[in-house]
C-alpha cells in the first residue's frame, strides 16, 4: 500500500512536466515524454478478439514504456468525433479525454478538414520505415485522401466472402454472377444497412463493378454526373432486392450480425472486411466449420485502417509511443495470429530479419476456412466523398417503403 | 436547541437541492440542443440563427414514417400493458393469484430492457428457440424460414418487448396506488351490493385509482416513443423509430448533420409531447363516454370471457419474459449451435470461462456507479420526505412533475446538450459526472418506491419520542429510520436496479471511460457474438437481483430480535 502511495506522489509531482517536453526529431525525449502517462484509446469495442489484442497492447506498453493504456470501448468511432468537436466547441485544446482514436474513411476526412487532428508525425515513429511506403503507397493514402502524416497505418482489411459450404457448392464469383445466384437462392444473401461500414463498402463493391467508368471514383464527387455513374448500381439493386434475406425490406445493422445471421443458417453467403475473420469464427464457434472464404474474380475493395491523435490530446508523447509499438514486427505478428485477432500486417516482410518473419507464418487449425493464399485483386477505395452520397441516395431508395 | 437548528437547516435545503439535480441538467440539457437546432455552434462554423436544420430534418426520407412508428409503438404498447394490467387487477384483486404474482414483481423490474430485448430477439426469430423447438418434426426445415420478425415493419416486435417490460412496471406503481385509494375497501362495498370482481373494480375503484395511475402511465409513454436499446434490437430498419434515427444522426462522421440531429431531438421532445396530449384527450373522451355506465347499476359487463384474457395475457407476458431469459442462459453455455438443435450440445463453462478476466472491472465500475447514485438519491429523497413531515403536507403538484422531468423527456433529447455544458464547464468526464447523471434516472423510482410508506408511518411514534425527550434528529434516526428499514431497502433496490441498466447517460456523460456491464452488454451486441451478449445481459441481471435479495435479506437479520419493527408499516 505505501509503495503504491509513492508511486502516486512521484506521478503526481511529474504531471507539470507531462505532455510538454517532447522533440518528435528526438525519439528518445519522447519515450522520456511518454513514461508514466494514461493514454485514453477510441476504438471500437464490438469485438472480444479485438479487445483482447488491445488488452495484451496494454500489458506490453505498461511493460515496456511504463504507460498505462486505457482502452475505451466505443460503438461507433463517430462518438469519439461527437465528444471531440464538443470539446473544440468549449475551447478545450490541451486538456482532451482523447489521446488516440481508431480510424479511418471518412472520419479521418472529417477529422482533418475541420482541424481536430495532431500532426504530422506519423512518418517520424521509428517503425513507420517497415512499412516501406515507397512499394507500399496504400499506407500513405486513406480512401484517396493523402495521409500525410495525420495518422500512423496500423492493419490492412479487405472486402472476403465467405460461404457455407455445406449448403452452396459454387458460390457467385461476380456481381452478376451474385444476381443470377440470389435468384436461385432466395433469402439467403443480404448486405448490412449503409451508413453501416459494411453496407457501405458493398455498395462501393458493387459501384465498382458495374460502373461503365470506375476511373471517376476517385475523384471528388462533385467532378461527376452522380446519377449517370450510379444508374447501373441502382437498376442492379432494383433487381437484387427481391431476392435478399427478408425480401429487401429489412437490412441487418451491420458486419457482425451479417456473421449473426450465418451462424443461424439464415443466410449461406456472406462477406466480411478482415480476411481471416470467418476462419477465426470457425475457432470460436461462431460459425459451421464448412465455412469458406474467397474473393471475388474482378477484384475486391481493400483498405488500410490507421490510429490518429486527436489535437487536444492531453497525453500525445504517450499515444505516439503506443502508435510506434503498435507498428512494431511484433505486435503485428501477434495482431495476425488467427488465434488472437487475425488481422492484416501493415509491415513489409523484405525488411524484417528472418527471425521475425517467421513469426508471421500461419498457423493451421481452421486454415481450410481461410481465402486462398494468392490474394484477388485489390481495388483502392474511391474518394471519400461519394460515401455520402451514395448513402444519401440509398437511403433516399431504399430507406422509405 | 443547536440541533433542532441544524435539523431545520439541512431537512430544508434537502429539497432543494433535490429540484436542482432533476430539473438543471435537463432544462440545460434542452437548452443545449436548442441552440444547435437553429444553426448556432460555431465549432462547426455555425455563427448565426437559421431554419437551415429543420429545413434539413424535413427533407430527411421516411422522417413521417418514423414519427408514426414513434407514435404508434408508444401509445399503441402503453395502451396494452395498462389494459392487460386493470384487467388483471380488476379480475384478481381480492384473490391469491394477485398475491402470488406479487413476489414476481421486483425480479422482473430488475430486468433491464435490453437483456429483454434481446432475450425476446432471439426467442421469436426466424432461426430462434420456438422454431427451432418446432423443426423440423412439425415445420419439415432443416434451414431457418425466411420471415421478418423481430423488426417487422409495423412494429409488433418492437410492441411486444415494450409491453413485457411496462407491465411490471404498472403493476408495481398501482400496489402503492391501491392502498393509497383505499381499493380493498371500494371493492368490499361494491362486492358486497352484489357486483362481481371485475365490475367493482372497473366502476368503483378506476376512478380513485387512475389519477394516481396517471403519471406512471405518462412516464411509460414518454419511455416507449423515445428509447432507444429496445428499439435498435427489435424495430425495424427501414426505417427505424425516431430516436434511433436521432442517435444516428448525431454518430454521423459527417459533421454538419449534428445540426439536423439536434433538430430531431427537439422534434423527438414534440412528438412524445404530442404522444401525451393525445393520451390525455382520450382519457377524457373515456370518461366523458363511460360517465352514463359508471351509474348505471348494471352488474355485468363480460366477467369470465375479461378475467381468462387477462390471467393468459399476464401468463404470456411473464412466459414470454422467462423463457426469454432462459434462452439467454443457454447461450452462455453454447458452442457452436446450429439450426435446428434445441439446446447446444455438448454444454461448456469455456464462454464463461473466457469473460471471466474482463468481467471483473465492468462489474466493479457498476458497483461503484450504482451504489454511488443509489446513495446520493436516498440522502435526497429522505431529506425531501422528512421535509413533508415538517410542513405537513405532501407534495404540490408543480413539485410532481418535476420529480417526473427525467422520467418524462427523452434522454436523447437532452443527454447531447449534457455533454455539450459538461465540456464547456471543463468538467472532466468520469466516474463522478456518471454518478451524478445516474442519480437524475435513480431519484424518481426511488421517491416513487418510497413515498407512499413514509407518509403512511404513524405520526404519533414520532410525537411519543419527542415527548420522553428526544431531539428531531435522534427521531428520524432512532426512530423513522430503523422502522422504515425495509422500504428504504426496497427502494434503493428498485434505485441501484435503475442504475445499472443505463446506458446512454453512461456512454455520453463518462466518455466510454466508464465501462458497466450495460455499456459492455450493448456493445457487444452489436459484435453479434451471442454466447458473450448473454453473459453480459445475465450480469446485467445478477447485479440488480443481487440487490433485491440484500434489500429482503437485510432487515431479518437485523431486526431478528425485534421481530416487530418487520410488521410496523
Amino acid at each position: 500500500m505505501r509503495h503504491k502511495r509513492g508511486l502516486l506522489l512521484a506521478a503526481m509531482l511529474a504531471v507539470p512536466g507531462i505532455g510538454q517536453a517532447f522533440e518528435l526529431s528526438e525519439w528518445s525525449t519522447v519515450t522520456e515524454a511518454a513514461s508514466g502517462q494514461t493514454v485514453y484509446w477510441s476504438a471500437w469495442g464490438g469485438d472480444s478478439r479485438v479487445n483482447g489484442y488491445i488488452d495484451w497492447v496494454a500489458e506490453q506498453v505498461e511493460a515496456r514504456h511504463d504507460i498505462e493504456l486505457v482502452h475505451v470501448k466505443v460503438g461507433d468511432i463517430a462518438e469519439t468525433v461527437s465528444r471531440i468537436l464538443a470539446e473544440k466547441s468549449a475551447g478545450n485544446a490541451r486538456e482532451g479525454a482523447t489521446d488516440l482514436l481508431w480510424i479511418n474513411g471518412e472520419n479521418f476526412a472529417a477529422m482533418k478538414e475541420r482541424d481536430l487532428l495532431y500532426g504530422p508525425w506519423a512518418e517520424q515513429l521509428p517503425n513507420f520505415s517497415l512499412t516501406a511506403p515507397e512499394q507500399n503507397p496504400e499506407v500513405r493514402e486513406d480512401f484517396t485522401l493523402p495521409v500525410e502524416g495525420y495518422e500512423a497505418p496500423w492493419g490492412r482489411a479487405q472486402l472476403t466472402f465467405y460461404h457455407d459450404s455445406a449448403r452452396v457448392a459454387e458460390p457467385p464469383r461476380s456481381m452478376p454472377a451474385l444476381l443470377d445466384w440470389a435468384r436461385e437462392n432466395p433469402g439467403r444473401f443480404t448486405y448490412p444497412k449503409p451508413p453501416s461500414f459494411f453496407g457501405t463498402s458493398f455498395l462501393k463493391q458493387a459501384l465498382l463493378g458495374l460502373a461503365e467508368t470506375p476511373e471517376v471514383l476517385y475523384e471528388p464527387v462533385g467532378n461527376a454526373d452522380f446519377e449517370a455513374v450510379t444508374a447501373p448500381l441502382w437498376r442492379y439493386l432494383d433487381q437484387l432486392h427481391p431476392h435478399l434475406w427478408r425480401e429487401g425490406e429489412d437490412f441487418p445493422a451491420g458486419g457482425p450480425k451479417l456473421r449473426q445471421l450465418m451462424g443461424d443458417g439464415e443466410l449461406s453467403l456472406a462477406f466480411t472486411f478482415t480476411p481471416s475473420a470467418p476462419a477465426a469464427s470457425v475457432l470460436d464457434h461462431q460459425l459451421p466449420p464448412s465455412t469458406r472464404s474467397y474473393y471475388l474474380d474482378e477484384g475486391t475493395l481493400g483498405n488500410v485502417h490507421f490510429v490518429a491523435v486527436p489535437f487536444n490530446a492531453q497525453h500525445k508523447a504517450g499515444a505516439l509511443v503506443v502508435a510506434n509499438f503498435l507498428m512494431s514486427p511484433e505486435a503485428q505478428a501477434h495482431k495476425q495470429d488467427l488465434s488472437v485477432w487475425g488481422d492484416a500486417s501493415v509491415l513489409e516482410m523484405s525488411r524484417l530479419s528472418a527471425a521475425q518473419q517467421q513469426r508471421f507464418e500461419p498457423e493451421s487449425r481452421a486454415a481450410e476456412s481461410l481465402p486462398p493464399q494468392s490474394a484477388g485483386t485489390l481495388l483502392r477505395e474511391p474518394h471519400p466523398s461519394w460515401v455520402e452520397s451514395l448513402e444519401a441516395a440509398w437511403r433516399q431508395r431504399y430507406a422509405n417503403p | 436547541m443547536k440541533a433542532a437548528l441544524s435539523y431545520r437547516l439541512v431537512i430544508r435545503a434537502l429539497p432543494w437541492l433535490t429540484i436542482g439535480l432533476l430539473s438543471l441538467p435537463v432544462l440545460s440539457g434542452l437548452a443545449g440542443a436548442l441552440a444547435p437546432a437553429f444553426g448556432w455552434l460555431p465549432a462547426l462554423g455555425g455563427e448565426q440563427l437559421s431554419l437551415a436544420p429543420w429545413r434539413e430534418l424535413a427533407r430527411a426520407p421516411g422522417l413521417g414514417e418514423m414519427l408514426r412508428l414513434s407514435l404508434v409503438s408508444g401509445l399503441g404498447s402503453a395502451a396494452i400493458s395498462l389494459a392487460v394490467v386493470l384487467l388483471f387487477l380488476g379480475s384478481f384483486l381480492q384473490s391469491p393469484v394477485y398475491r402470488r404474482l406479487q413476489g414476481w414483481l421486483a425480479p422482473l423490474l430488475a430486468v433491464p430492457h435490453a437483456a429483454a430485448a434481446i432475450g425476446l430477439a432471439f426467442l421469436l426469430a426466424p432461426s430462434g428457440w420456438v422454431m427451432r423447438i418446432l423443426s423440423p418434426w412439425l415445420t419439415s426445415l432443416d434451414y431457418p424460414p425466411d420471415f421478418a420478425f423481430p423488426g417487422d415493419s409495423r412494429g409488433l416486435a418492437l410492441i411486444l418487448g415494450l409491453v413485457i417490460k411496462e407491465v411490471p412496471f404498472l403493476l408495481l406503481m398501482s400496489l402503492a396506488a391501491l392502498v393509497q385509494c383505499r381499493a380493498d375497501a371500494r371493492m368490499t362495498v361494491a362486492r358486497s351490493l352484489g357486483y362481481p370482481p371485475l365490475t367493482a373494480f372497473l366502476k368503483t375503484v378506476m376512478p380513485g385509482l387512475y389519477p394516481l395511475l396517471r403519471l406512471p402511465v405518462y412516464a411509460v409513454i414518454a419511455f416507449a416513443t423515445s428509447n432507444v436499446e429496445v428499439a435498435m434490437i427489435l424495430g425495424p430498419t427501414t426505417p427505424s423509430t425516431l430516436a434511433v434515427a436521432v442517435v444516428g444522426w448525431l454518430h454521423d462522421p459527417d459533421l454538419t448533420t449534428r445540426f439536423m440531429a439536434s433538430a430531431g431531438a427537439l422534434l423527438q421532445l414534440l412528438a412524445t409531447l404530442a404522444a401525451l396530449l393525445g393520451w390525455w384527450l382520450m382519457e377524457r373522451l373515456v370518461v366523458r363516454l363511460s360517465r352514463g355506465w359508471w351509474q348505471d347499476g348494471r352488474r355485468h359487463c363480460g366477467e369470465r370471457g375479461w378475467a381468462l384474457v387477462a390471467r393468459w395475457a399476464m401468463r404470456l407476458v411473464l412466459g414470454l419474459m422467462l423463457l426469454a431469459l432462459a434462452g439467454l442462459a443457454l447461450w452462455s453455455v453454447a458452442g457452436y449451435w446450429p439450426f435446428p438443435q434445441s439446446l447446444p450440445w455438448p454444454p461448456t463453462l469455456a464462454n464463461w470461462q473466457d469473460a471471466a478476466d474482463g468481467l471483473l472491472s465492468p462489474v466493479a465500475q457498476s458497483l461503484a456507479v450504482a451504489l454511488g447514485a443509489t446513495l446520493l438519491s436516498l440522502v435526497l429523497v429522505l431529506g425531501s420526505l422528512e421535509a413533508e413531515t415538517l410542513r405537513r403536507r405532501p407534495l404540490r403538484p408543480g413539485a410532481q412533475l418535476i420529480l417526473y422531468l427525467p422520467l418524462l423527456v427523452p434522454s436523447v433529447a437532452f443527454l447531447f446538450g449534457l455533454v455539450m455544458l459538461q465540456a464547456q464547464l471543463g468538467q472532466q468526464p468520469g466516474l463522478l459526472a456518471v454518478i451524478l447523471g445516474h442519480a437524475v434516472f435513480v431519484l424518481p423510482y426511488l421517491f416513487l418506491s418510497l413515498a407512499e410508506s413514509y407518509r403512511r408511518l404513524d405520526p404519533r411514534w414520532a410525537q411519543q419520542a419527542r415527548s420522553l425527550g428526544a431531539g428531531p434528529w435522534r427521531v428520524f434516526m432512532g426512530v423513522r429510520l430503523p422502522m422504515l428499514l425495509a422500504p428504504i431497502l426496497t427502494a434503493a433496490a428498485v434505485g441501484f436496479a435503475v442504475s445499472i441498466g443505463q446506458y446512454l447517460p453512461t456512454l455520453l456523460l463518462g466518455a466510454g471511460r466508464v465501462e458497466t456491464v450495460t455499456t459492455e452488454a450493448v456493445s457487444l451486441a452489436s459484435g453479434g457474438d451471442r454466447r458473450l451478449t448473454a453473459i453480459h445481459a445475465l450480469l446485467q441481471l445478477a447485479l440488480p437481483a443481487l440487490g433485491f435479495v440484500v434489500a429482503l435479506l437485510l432487515p431479518r437479520l437485523l431486526f431478528r430480535r425485534r421481530r416487530g419493527l418487520l410488521l410496523s408499516h
